[in-house]
């Protein structure tokens, strides 16, 4: 025991010292945040250069219609025509040029010319302006009351409420528990397969160096595998505490920037700051707003979600998926020489987990669909495509079934893993082919 | 017999061809054996027995009279054939691994490590990686892990490959060192003249056979041609003459002044009678029995058994 230990912490300590892992532990959670964030905030953030837009307006009714911004401005321009304008383009300084047909009640279109592609910022704030101000003409054309206006704008939200067998209801959100279901899905696909695929270079390894035979004079073939299969587990459990903590620590911490911030600031200096500033400071105050709106629906969705229950399964998924493929894996490396020879026998690994990837996004997408619950059950691919169902709530006679196929099989992997292993570290410059490998199994000791 | 180390009737057979056959070999306490035989005799398989690396199909390898159990392999010190390091760790952390591995604490393998470390002067090597070392570099802290934790049975399987001539002779004498603090030591090897130098008892294993084991002296003597080599001055035909009945002559390689024949004793004629009917001839500066070298006897053994098939 006391030498398997020895074996573990090496593995576990020469990976978790390198570079490569320190750093993409620590930057994963970060690029992930700023996959999600900086694509909406680039997006809805302007430009800070200053465009001036030009706006021919055919209807005469318009102007003051599109409010200006720090960099956008519209500047109102009688009598001339698009071409006349187009001419000058260089000279004028415009950025584009808006042109407000006389129909434009009945087209619903308006142009928008530029020698450039106009950023979606700038087309969304004329869509944005346009679309309100338009509505209203109408809605006052048809004699309805201003108030009435008022009153039936309506912006829907769904809350979805879930009830659980002892009654209790929960409210949630579909595209929160998609999001948690892919997440954690495509997190073990990727963790299985990163892992199990380390597992076999680190006997690929033992094996070409010619190390292999000095340490299993020491101790049995067996307890190396295993003590390598438990030190590369425990990295990757290190690695995905180390990415649930910053993932949590990143959403705090920006809710904290975000609003105590501004939070701190007394309101009649914000209410100062619009009477003195105008438009920017109405930005700035609803942006805030919009923040805390924000936030506060995200936590809401979330507080619905179990982590509990998904870090769990997670962890025990990970554990028996992992378990299942890194001794496949084990034995694949020990059985060839390098890693050409890995092609023929990596195939039979790679397509179950690549099947699993595949029912998984259909699973994330109808969790009780027969194909996601009987691919949940089987082995090779009930931790990825399970992981996918969790989050909407599986019943536990299936969660237990699946774990208990998932316990029996890795047993059963284990365990030929290690006759193939024991007999492969020790065979060199052989071509191996599955026949070979079918009487290795067979092989007494 | 109540030898060190004993293989009895072992046999190992693989899926395609018998390995080891019935191979049998007794270690005496304190010697050093040689395991020797040709390429794919069988060798390391039986080694690899011995080391609790395989399980033989058949017979039993007894420890100091008990059956081998996996708790005796740390009293086995190993040095394999196919031998090698992780590349990327620093050889003193590497070499601190693989001593634990055999059942020593990190105190006292650091303060064995720093000792060895000092004698064969490579203390400047501690924070290396593996990768910056030569072939013979590596070897020389194989062979440090080897034996750092006093095994009571060493075997090394070609421990020489790899080294320079100084350093072989530096390892060879540590081998004999390690005899005379009381380990039993077992070594394979193709290097005949090594073989020579340093074992007491050998085995030549040929298609996983036995074909020749015992003390190396009874050995070759039993591989006595009953020839003679002989170096004189004075008239070699007159020589001739007096030989004539009895000594026959094999070869007569001839070298400047001095006359040189190589004898063969017929009818079992006493050596005294030889050398008196000589010494009536001519003036002998040497004369003296061919005792048949290991690379000889090997090869008249394996071609020996490879005919009798």
């Amino acid at each position: 025991m006391n030498k398997i230990n020895l074996i573990i912490q090496r593995e576990y300590t020469t990976r978790v010292k390198k570079k490569s892992f320190i750093i993409m532990t620590l930057l994963t959670p970060v690029l992930l945040a700023a996959l999600i964030f900086i694509p909406g905030y680039l997006v809805t953030k302007e430009d800070n250069q200053t465009k001036v837009i030009a706006v021919i307006d055919k209807t005469n009714i318009t102007q003051g219609a599109i409010p200006q911004t720090d960099y956008m401005k519209f500047e109102y321009v009688t009598g001339a025509e698009v071409e006349t304008i187009k001419n000058n383009f260089d000279k004028s300084g415009y950025y584009a040029i808006l042109y407000i047909p006389e129909n434009v009640l009945v087209s619903s279109k308006v142009q928008l010319y530029s020698n450039q592609q106009t950023t979606v910022g700038v087309n969304e704030h004329i869509v944005k302006a346009l679309d309100g101000f338009f509505t209203n003409i109408k809605l006052k054309n048809e004699n309805v009351p201003l108030d009435i206006m008022q009153r039936i704008a309506t912006n829907i939200n769904v809350d979805t409420i879930q009830w659980t067998s002892t009654g209790e209801e929960k409210s949630g959100s579909a595209e929160i528990v998609l999001f948690i279901g892919y997440i954690s899905g495509f997190l073990m696909y990727m963790f299985i397969f990163m892992f199990g695929a380390q597992v076999m270079r680190g006997v690929m390894e033992e094996k070409s160096n010619r190390i292999v035979e000095v340490i299993i004079s020491s101790i049995k073939p067996f307890q190396l595998m295993m003590g390598k299969v438990v030190g590369i587990a425990l990295v990757g459990l290190t690695q995905f505490v180390i990415w649930i903590a910053l993932t949590f620590g990143i959403f705090y911490g920006t809710k904290y920037v975000l609003l105590e911030k501004s939070d701190s600031k007394p309101t009649t200096s914000v209410t100062a700051n619009i009477m003195e500033k105008g438009n920017t400071g109405m930005a700035q105050a609803a942006n805030t707003g919009k923040y805390e709106e924000m936030f506060k629906e995200i936590s809401g969705k979330f507080s619905a979600v179990n982590f509990p229950l998904i870090i769990g399964c997670f962890l025990f998924f990970f554990i028996g998926g992992y378990l299942l493929y890194a001794s496949l894996f084990a034995s694949v490396g020990s059985a060839v020489d390098n890693d050409t020879d890995t092609q023929q026998f990596m195939l039979p690994i790679t397509i179950p987990i690549l099947l699993g990837l595949f029912v998984m996004m259909n699973a994330m997408q109808s969790p009780n669909s027969s194909i996601a619950v009987i691919f949940s059950l089987i082995p090779l691919t009930s931790p990825i495509v399970m992981m996918a169902r969790v989050p909407y709530g599986v019943p536990y006679w299936q969660l237990g079934l699946s774990a208990f196929l998932l316990i029996i099989t890795f047993m059963g992997t284990i365990w030929m893993a290690g006759k193939i292993y024991r007999t492969g570290i020790l065979m060199y410059g052989k071509k191996v082919n599955y026949r070979e490998l079918w009487k290795w199994l067979k092989y007494k000791n | 017999m109540n030898n060190f180390l004993t293989a009895s009737n072992v046999v190992k057979q693989f899926a395609n061809h018998l390995a080891l056959d019935k191979v049998s070999i007794d270690v005496p306490e304190g010697s050093i054996f040689g395991l020797l035989g040709p390429n794919g005799a069988g060798k390391t398989t039986l080694i690899r027995i011995i080391t609790q690396i395989t399980a033989p199909d058949e017979g039993e390898v007894l420890f100091r009279g008990k059956k081998m159990t996996m708790e005796d392999v740390y009293h086995i010190g190993y040095l394999p054939e196919e031998r090698g390091l992780y590349k990327k760790m620093k050889v003193g952390e590497q070499a601190l691994y693989l001593v634990q591995l055999k059942g020593m604490s990190r105190t006292d393998g650091l303060k064995k490590l720093k000792y060895w470390f000092e004698k064969f002067e490579i203390q400047s090597w501690w924070d290396k990686k593996v990768e910056e070392l030569s072939k013979g570099m590596a070897q020389k802290v194989q062979f440090i892990v080897t034996v750092l934790h006093d095994p009571k049975l060493l075997i090394f399987d070609e421990p020489f490959t790899g080294f320079d001539p100084i350093n072989t002779n530096l390892v060879k004498n540590e081998i004999l060192r390690l005899r005379d603090n009381g380990a039993t030591i077992v070594f394979s090897t193709h290097i005949m003249a090594s073989v020579e130098e340093i074992c007491d008892h050998i085995a030549l294993i040929n298609k996983g056979k036995t074909i020749l084991d015992g003390n190396i002296d009874q050995i070759r003597a039993r591989f006595k041609p009953d020839t003679y080599e002989l170096k004189f001055k004075g008239d070699a035909q007159t020589l001739r003459r007096a030989l004539d009945s009895g000594i026959e002559i094999l070869e007569e390689p001839t070298r400047g002044d001095v006359g040189h024949l190589i004898l063969k004793q017929q009818r079992r004629m006493p050596v005294r009678e030889m050398v008196t009917a000589i010494n009536s001839t001519v003036d002998i500066i040497s004369f003296e029995e061919v005792i048949p070298s290991m690379n000889d006897i090997f090869i008249r053994a394996v071609e020996g058994t490879n005919h009798q098939q």
